[in-house]
């Protein structure tokens, strides 16, 4: 392999290793804009210059190999006087518009500029700058900056490269290049909140995220996307220092690197279905039936309506008239609680999580699966299936009136069911309880609603299609006075005399690691940020 | 010397009956049967012919690059993009002779083993794709191309591609890019085209001018061909087009390595109106200007590079004692910003502003600073641009405003000339 020296620093790096990527493991970082690992490499933007010893010219570091024996200087004087003449090229036309672009703080060109540069334009006022298209609307998603672009081309190859579509281009020539796309056709595709990842600056911005927070502001909790069992890890970005809220919210999710599930991307389905989380419909006390209303209790009181109603018809008639369906939305930590207590318990053998069809769609060929819930996997695993009853039979008994007592957890049954089933399956139950973050139409036929915290409001885990276990983590508290399902389910526990004891999210995981053979061995500090792939659980991995 | 524009002047010059009466394709005969590939290279790197599109490498070498046992198909494109300002000498050889760069295209093919050229023209010479369209056609039916040329187990076929219209298509890269239906800007090098060209094969491309002198050093030998350059300098024969204040513009067939001055005053017939001269720019748009005590530089890629500027297409533009430089570099600077193609950051920004402080300057309104900052802009982009079409926007930007420094200051501080 050959052995090169970089900034008098000697590294050794495989054949065909670039520069950049060979200074990078020495802890150089060479200032690039249109080099990005996962595409191919166009030299154009030539920030990345460096010198090499007996080469007369600068060369680009993104695309020259090492070769043995190699002298690279990152920052002789030549090297410096390159990247700054770049960055003023690069800002002669730029709009300079940082205070109200949505990218700075995280833009490149921003960072470069105080890094390298630092200069004062030379322009000439009486020259201007070129002026092109603003507010390129590009569909329901993204919106374009033509005067921001660096013409990097990152966007045209992440859309032909990545996701296989050829939406993006460059049009015209010289200083008048400017993306668009082909006939001014909206984006499509499902991918396109990378664009605004991979745009080094505020060219491309995500219409969700416009004008909602300044970056710095952001607080970043890792965590797993909740939109369906691929698991891609993210960041939850919150803020309590927003437009229109002072109380710390989600203000968007960032795709986060794990080479094994999502490498650095993340579907717009997941990207932005956060919306949730504070959504108008979003349950935040709990509530009793009284009459033909529903009243607004403490948790006491709830759970102690709960505990009272579910005893009261356990007692008369048997374990067999009491129903549970959880959602596979759920933790494995609320999953776990729930078969402890129900199952372990009080000997509730109707509980099933596959409802058939339940949050299943198309799948594509990058990440999105056609399971939609994060967490099937875990429920499986966990043994929330196949404990006696299946799903669409509990709801059939409901329907018949032999189980008296239904207990939903998470999700949104109509969905699957419809709404006719859904009223003939609940009208006839004697009682009812709805848990979750979301009202839904099954809320209407609930004696008792309990509410639930969010993903991004709880800590847990979730194991996703090939049985990778990874962690979510709290970002922000949960809404309104919702709680953990874990939390619910243990409070309930204490309600009726079976008294879990967890406090934590990370009790419950630590018992499911003693207790449960998959799980063995497990703690979250070893799933670290990357999560841990169970020994033969999983289906094979596909990419 | 009448040797590649030997047929010019015949009636009917671009016909296969003409041509083929005035020796024309013996040279393949002779090649296919009397010749192996490897003998016809080396005659070609005897000849010391070097690349005619103007950064004048030696064609042989050029094609003992392609690899030998290459899996993918090998491609011939003959570069007929002739767009460097000043440039005409590829368009009357393709109008006059177009026979003689088929021929020579195919000599190429056979000594390399390719079997699919593609013959890359300027969208504007109409005339020259014709012409070329109708001898491909001729050379068909004359068993010249096609399977089994002259009866041997070679064959090879001619597409003639239209370009659309951008200077930067006679890169080579972005005439691949082009070629394959793209838009046209060049690539990063490497790898280079002799190693993945056109369609991810390996790719010889060539100039118009340099195809059409192959039939002549495989009929008469490489040292022949050398010898007909300038004593000392070799080489052979080179078109030179001339234009601007001469009284004689044209295309003139001279030895490699004439003086600058003897084609001028001789050949070109001197300044027009007897003016003074007082400017000469040696090799299309791109080269440095010489001033008027420059020109007994002798026309070769060498002897040029020697003080600073550079042969090129050999394209010369006279400018007499009344032109204006200020306005000759506006008209330039404003060429190359139209022309840069955008992908990379120096000539893309670069060439828009020195276009636009070269025309503020030329409306009046310049500064003495702004000298300075055309200058330090062309630093910039000196050497670090992804292909040579920033190099090309500095030369005459570094040359003239060095070179005439005095006539750019006074026009600034007067406002006009």
């Amino acid at each position: 392999m050959p052995v090169v020296t970089i900034d008098n620093q000697e590294v050794e790096v495989p054949e065909k290793t670039s520069i950049l990527n060979a200074a990078k493991q020495t802890g150089i970082e060479i200032p690039h804009f249109c080099y990005h690992p996962l595409f191919s490499v166009v030299d154009a933007c030539r920030m990345c210059l460096v010198e090499v010893k007996d080469v007369p010219k600068l060369l680009t570091s993104c695309s020259n190999p090492v070769r043995d024996g190699m002298v690279v200087y990152t920052d002789t004087p030549k090297v410096l006087e390159a990247r700054k003449g770049v960055l003023e090229l690069l800002l002669l036309n730029h709009p300079m518009d940082c205070p109200v672009c949505d990218k700075a703080g995280e833009c490149k060109l921003q960072d470069n500029y105080f890094k390298f540069s630092l200069h004062t334009s030379r322009l000439n006022p009486m020259d201007g700058k070129t002026h092109k298209p603003k507010v390129v609307d590009l569909g329901p998603k993204i919106v374009l900056d033509t005067e921001r672009c660096i013409v990097c081309t990152r966007c045209v190859r992440f859309c032909s490269e990545v996701v296989g579509k050829e939406e993006l281009g460059i049009f015209n020539r010289g200083d008048r290049s400017q993306v668009g796309t082909y006939n001014n056709r909206p984006l499509e595709n499902n991918y396109q909140g990378n664009l605004t990842d991979v745009c080094p600056v505020g060219a491309l911005t995500s219409k969700d995220f416009r004008f909602k927070a300044r970056t710095w502001f952001l607080s970043k909790t890792d965590s797993i996307c909740p939109g369906c069992s691929r698991g891609c890890n993210v960041q939850i970005h919150s803020t309590d220092r927003s437009i229109g809220k002072t109380r710390r919210r989600v203000y968007r999710l960032m795709p986060r690197q794990n080479e094994d599930v999502n490498k650095i991307w993340l579907c717009d389905e997941g990207r932005y279905g956060y919306g949730f989380i504070d959504a108008f419909d979003r349950l935040e006390r709990p509530s009793v039936r009284e009459g033909d209303g529903m009243s607004m209790a403490d948790w006491d009181a709830a759970l102690g309506a709960v505990a009272h109603e579910l005893r009261n018809i356990y007692e008369r008639h048997g374990p067999s008239s009491v129903g549970v369906l959880p959602s596979p939305q759920l933790s494995n930590e609320d999953l776990y609680a729930v078969k402890r207590f129900f199952h372990d318990a009080l000997g509730i053998t109707n509980i099933d999580f596959k409802l058939p069809g339940w949050n299943e769609g198309e799948k594509d060929d990058l990440l999105l699966m056609a399971d939609r819930n994060p967490n099937s996997k875990g429920a499986e695993l966990l043994g929330l299936s196949g404990l006696g009853v299946k799903a669409e039979e509990i709801i059939e008994k409901a329907v018949k009136g032999e189980i008296k007592a239904l207990y939903i957890i998470g999700g949104d049954i109509a969905k699957t069911l419809g709404e006719d089933k859904v009223r003939d399956c609940l009208s006839g139950a004697e009682f009812v309880v709805y848990q979750g973050s979301n009202f839904n139409y099954a809320c209407r036929f609930a004696h008792v609603i309990l509410p639930s915290a969010a993903f991004a409001e709880k800590d847990g885990t979730f194991t996703n299609f090939e049985a990778r276990v990874q962690k979510i983590n709290k970002a922000v508290e949960p809404l309104g006075e919702s709680l953990p399902d874990w939390e619910i389910t243990t409070r309930l526990s204490r309600a009726m005399g079976h008294p879990l004891h967890y406090v934590r999210a990370e009790d419950v995981f630590n018992e499911i690691s003693r207790e449960v053979s998959n799980f063995y061995g497990l703690s979250y500090r070893k799933l670290g940020d990357k999560g841990v792939r169970l020994e033969g659980s999983g289906e094979k991995a596909s990419a | 010397m009448a040797i590649l524009t030997k047929n010019f002047e015949k009636k009917s010059s671009y016909t296969m009956g003409v041509y083929e009466q005035g020796g024309g394709y013996k040279a393949l005969k002779k090649a296919i049967s009397e010749m192996k590939p490897g003998q016809i290279v080396e005659e070609v790197m005897k000849s010391n012919l070097r690349g005619r599109g103007g950064a004048g490498f030696p064609t042989g070498k050029k094609w003992s690059f392609i690899p030998k046992d290459s899996p993918k198909p090998k491609y011939l494109t003959v570069n007929a993009d002739e767009g460097e300002p000043g440039t005409f000498k590829d368009r009357p050889l393709m109008e006059q002779d177009p026979h003689a760069v088929i021929e020579g295209s195919i000599i190429t093919c056979y000594a390399v083993d390719i079997h699919t050229a593609f013959i890359y023209v300027r969208g504007e010479y109409a005339k020259s794709i014709q012409r070329l369209r109708d001898a491909i056609n001729e050379a068909y039916a004359s068993k010249y191309l096609g399977e089994n040329i002259l009866g041997s187990s070679f064959g090879l076929d001619m597409v003639v591609h239209r370009g659309a219209g951008a200077y930067i298509c006679g890169e080579e890269t972005g005439l691949l890019e082009s070629l394959e239906g793209k838009k046209g800007q060049p690539r990063m090098k490497p790898p280079f085209p002799a190693i993945v060209g056109a369609f991810q094969g390996p790719t010889v491309i060539n100039n118009v001018e340099t195809m059409a002198a192959i039939p002549h050093i495989i009929t008469n030998g490489g040292e022949w061909f050398n010898n007909l350059g300038a004593p000392g300098v070799g080489g052979g024969v080179k078109l030179y087009s001339i234009s601007g204040h001469v009284k004689r513009p044209g295309v003139y067939e001279l030895p490699m390595g004439t003086t600058l001055k003897e084609i001028i005053y001789e050949h070109a017939g001197g300044i027009r109106g007897e003016k003074k001269l007082k400017a000469v720019i040696p090799g299309g748009s791109s080269a440095p200007v010489l001033t008027a005590d420059e020109i007994d530089v002798k026309m070769d890629f060498d002897s040029l590079a020697a003080i600073k500027t550079m042969l090129g297409s050999g394209a010369i533009i006279v400018m007499d004692e009344d032109t204006c430089m200020v306005k000759a570099l506006k008209v330039l600077m404003k060429f190359y910003a139209h022309e840069s193609c955008g992908k990379c950051t120096p000539c893309r920004e670069g060439t828009g502003w020195m276009a636009r402080i070269i025309s503020r300057i030329h409306r009046g309104e310049g500064e003495i600073s702004d000298l300075d900052t055309i200058l330090s802009i062309s630093n910039t982009i000196n050497g670090k641009t992804l292909c040579p079409l920033g190099q090309a926007a500095i030369g005459p930007a570094i040359s003239f405003i060095t070179k005439f420094r005095g006539e750019f200051e006074n026009y600034i501080r007067r406002g006009s000339n």
